[in-house]
């Protein structure tokens, strides 16, 4: 007996039950509706007079970045090099910030969000390399010297403990900075978050910080313009500029790295709704299998098919289709229709590119898909309804809750989403969590502890062990 | 047998051997293999011995009766021919094969075994085309057993909205989809009306002609008279009696003739002259054991003794049935006298179940 066979049985099995397709669709609309209520219901206004709608600083490649500095600089046309000693680099009232930066730039123009090339200190990460905002090179843990070398598009970053002996950072190649560019120190001090999070809310909260450096010693081999050194915050930040004879003393706040925005603005939030159209759908997959069992057509499945294991294995290819095409028709519709509607309502929601709208939206239908097998695995080990949906909802569903919605604290919702199946939704994050920017990085802000395939491995092992479990009893179980 | 082909284009000439050779798609007669074969059967659910050394045969081309109190063994003998429970001990073929190793089982073995697993939500006819879809069958055959089965019109309603012996009839549908030789039927009479049974008992019959083995199970002997005719009876997990029913009734029927006689001490003088053991019942009327009607009348005759009626007992399946099953109900009421003085075996020991030794001589191991 082909396993095509099988499968056309399981299939006729499955569309011949009305509530059962009538379930599918059912699954579909709440995983849109509940992103659109969460859509229609949210609203950003300008808030009094005067009052404008939140902008986004976009950097060169298109996403969300923070540019706010002090900029001590001049213009240097073609190839250069320069090179200064960073004696001192202290903080303000609330200490030194473990990434204040404090070195060498080279920006396309004053604009923010413009490509720029950096060499620096930093607080407590030793000296770095970082480039239009999201590139980040680590170098030596301590040196107060400084170089940055430009030749045509590739720049080189190098850092010296006594201005002798230089280590090579890294070479990068930036497109985008003009022949004449802005060349320069400079100063910046990321704000503190601090994370607040009560039964059922989370939010972040940011205060400014400051650091100053002194800067000496500055040398630059290249075609410099015939301005003298100028220079102050770029932004509305605070921070100033001292010149000493050839000495700056420079102070500044703000922080020169990706924004990352947090689950309000994050695209995934039009897909809130997938908990509830994964219920539905699990709740089908344990009925495929239990439904059989409680009326003892099971004895007519496998008296037709003896082979019991591909029996399961043709039953868990409906129900993963099922629930991964209506997954990607659920998430496919949520995702466009809901961000239209949030940005429609003056909210802020970060672009993501195309490959991330298709992870999003494949990922949250294979995780459903794989969420049906466990359950039609489960559902076959347990053979009752009641209990294998609310083991299927407390392993998944109840985890997932938890910790987004803020009910755990963080830490105890990140081992949630580490060991439960809710792991599974990681495959949703299009929020990135850079290690070079300080940040609340909970689950209730969108951010999960692990990557979004791993995640979604984890409800595979799941499914795997479950799937295996139940192959072992239906083959010694009588039926 | 088609030869294996050779030579440079190997691949596709089987390819091609393989997609013209496919078997037919239902087996249009009955084998002449078709045949059930349960030896020594054994099976402990706990502490109850369900199955203690069930063995019998059942024939093609007729139907063979199964059947014995509730909790006999049938409905678990049943299962485990069909492969659907495990045997701790012994065998179960279907034409000579294990259940687990035929190919599109439901084109060997057909089986009833429970009405009621049916989706209710789901329609008669969709309940037999996802059968008929796991056996490669297509949705003509699911039209064929429906109108075999007399329920065209019901087809495509809710099952849930059946009435038992629809659902009977559903079952009897399913278990024709694949044509097979061997049918197996658990309890089909449950449920059905007057009209009902009447047709159950003409398919049956008629498909027996055809040349199937048919094993139709019943707790109630009533049901087989006049459908099965051979029987195998079971009792506590084994056989009690293994026999064509004409046998059964002869042997159960004993050799007591009934006699009515103005003349009542002068033909029992006779008779009891002849050999025979005779009893007084009525005023005018003897009962006779040890001889023959026809040898009774002929003595009488030669002796001049007047008598009204002679007539010889039969006894009817029931009561055949309820003596040799007397032993092993397991669990029944108050025991009611009975007149019946038939006996096919030495008297079984009236003991009660003794479950803590299941090993000991048991009743129905004694009637066997």
């Amino acid at each position: 007996m082909s396993f095509v066979h099988l499968l056309r049985a399981e299939w006729t099995k499955f569309r011949t039950v009305p509530s059962w397709l009538i379930g599918a669709v059912v699954a579909i609309l709440v995983l849109i509706l509940i992103g659109l209520v969460s859509a229609l219901g949210s609203h950003a206004v300008a808030a009094g007079p005067g009052g404008r709608p939140r902008q986004v600083l976009l950097g060169p490649d298109g996403r969300p970045v923070q540019d706010d500095f002090t900029f001590v600089r001049r213009t240097l046309t073609g190839d250069g090099t320069l090179t200064v000693r960073v004696p001192a680099l202290t903080g303000g009232e609330t200490g030194l910030e473990q990434w204040a930066k404090a070195g060498l730039m080279i920006k396309a123009n004053t604009q923010p969000g413009s490509p720029y090339v950096a060499v620096m200190r930093t607080g407590a990460h030793g000296a770095r390399m970082q480039y239009d905002f999201s590139g980040d090179i680590a170098g030596p843990a301590s040196a107060q010297w400084l170089r940055l070398t430009r030749a045509g598009s590739h720049f080189t970053g190098y850092a010296s403990s006594d201005g002798s002996t230089w280590t090579r950072i890294g070479t990068v190649t930036v497109a985008g900075i003009p022949a004449t560019a802005s060349a320069g120190m400079f100063v910046t001090s990321p704000p503190v978050e601090v994370y607040e999070q009560h039964f059922g809310s989370a939010e972040g909260n940011m205060y400014p910080t400051q650091a100053t450096a002194t800067f000496d010693d500055l040398t630059v081999a290249g075609a410099l313009g015939a301005d003298d050194w100028q220079g102050g915050p770029l932004a509305d930040t605070p921070g100033q500029v001292t010149r000493t004879g050839d000495a700056f003393t420079v102070s500044g706040a703000g922080n020169i790295a990706p924004n990352h925005p947090d689950g309000n603005n994050a695209v995934e939030r039009t897909l809130v709704g997938t908990f509830a159209g994964l219920t539905v759908l699990v709740v089908l997959g344990v009925l495929f299998v239990t439904s059989e069992y409680r009326r003892g057509m099971i004895r007519t499945t496998f008296a037709a098919s003896p082979g019991r294991v591909r029996v399961l294995a043709a039953k868990a290819v409906v129900v993963g289709a099922v629930g991964f095409v209506a997954g990607a028709i659920g998430s496919a519709i949520a995702l466009p229709l809901c961000r239209h509607v949030l940005i429609r309502n003056g909210n802020l929601v970060f672009a993501v590119t195309t490959g991330t709208e298709v992870r999003l939206i494949l990922g949250t239908a294979a995780a459903i898909a794989v969420a049906s097998v466990l359950a039609l695995a489960i559902g076959t080990l347990l053979r009752r309804s009641v209990g294998a949906v609310a083991a299927v909802i407390v392993l998944i569903v109840l985890p997932y809750l938890l910790s987004t919605a803020a009910v755990v604290p963080a830490d105890a919702a990140r081992w949630l989403l580490r060991l439960t199946p809710a792991a599974t939704f990681a495959v949703q994050q299009s929020v990135t969590a850079y290690h070079q920017v300080e940040g609340v990085y909970t689950p209730a802000l969108g951010f999960y502890p692990l990557s979004p395939w791993s995640g979604f491995a984890v409800l595979c092992l799941y499914a795997a062990v479950a799937f295996g479990l139940a192959a072992v009893v239906v083959r010694r179980r009588d039926a | 047998m088609l030869n294996e082909p050779t030579g440079p284009d190997l691949a596709w000439r089987r390819w091609l051997l393989r997609v013209t050779t496919r078997r037919p798609a239902v087996p249009t007669v009955p084998a002449m293999n078709a045949t059930i074969e349960v030896t020594g059967l054994r099976k402990r659910f706990g502490r109850t011995l369900a199955l203690d050394g069930m063995t019998f045969t059942v024939a093609p081309g007729q139907i063979t009766g199964f059947v014995g109190p509730n909790g006999a063994g049938k409905s678990t003998t049943m299962r485990v021919i069909m492969g659907l429970d495990r045997a701790d001990e012994g065998n179960a073929h279907i034409g000579g094969q294990d259940y687990h190793q035929l190919r599109r089982p439901m084109t060997h073995v057909g089986a009833l075994l429970d009405a009621g697993a049916v989706h209710p939500a789901r329609s008669g006819r969709n309940h037999l085309l996802w059968q008929a879809h796991s056996q490669g069958l297509g949705a003509g055959r699911v039209t064929e057993v429906l109108h075999l089965t007399g329920l065209d019109s019901a087809a495509r309603r809710r099952a849930g909205g059946y009435s038992l012996g629809m659902r009977q009839r559903l079952g009897i549908a399913g278990a024709m989809l694949g044509d097979p030789p061997v049918l197996l039927l658990d309890e089909p009479f449950n449920g059905l009306d007057p009209e009902g049974i009447h047709w159950m008992r003409g398919f049956l019959r008629g498909l027996a002609a055809e040349g199937r083995a048919i094993l139709v199970s019943s707790h109630l002997m009533s049901e087989l008279e006049d459908t099965a005719s051979h029987l195998v009876v079971v009792g506590r997990g084994a056989v009690v009696a293994d026999t064509s029913v004409e046998d059964l009734i002869r042997s159960a029927s004993g050799d007591r003739v009934t006699l009515r006689t103005s003349a009542r001490t002068d033909a029992m003088n006779q008779l009891a002259a002849a050999g025979a053991t005779v009893a007084a019942t009525e005023r005018d009327t003897i009962t006779v054991t040890g001889l023959a009607a026809e040898r009774i009348v002929a003595l009488l005759n030669h002796a001049g003794v007047p008598f009204s009626e002679v007539s010889a007992h039969r006894a009817s399946l029931e009561e055949a049935y309820m003596e040799l099953t007397r032993d092993t109900v397991e669990f029944r009421g108050a025991p009611v006298p009975s007149s019946l003085s038939v006996s096919l075996s030495p008297p079984a020991p009236a003991s009660p179940p003794a479950p803590s030794s299941p090993s000991a001589p048991s009743a129905s191991e004694v009637a066997r």
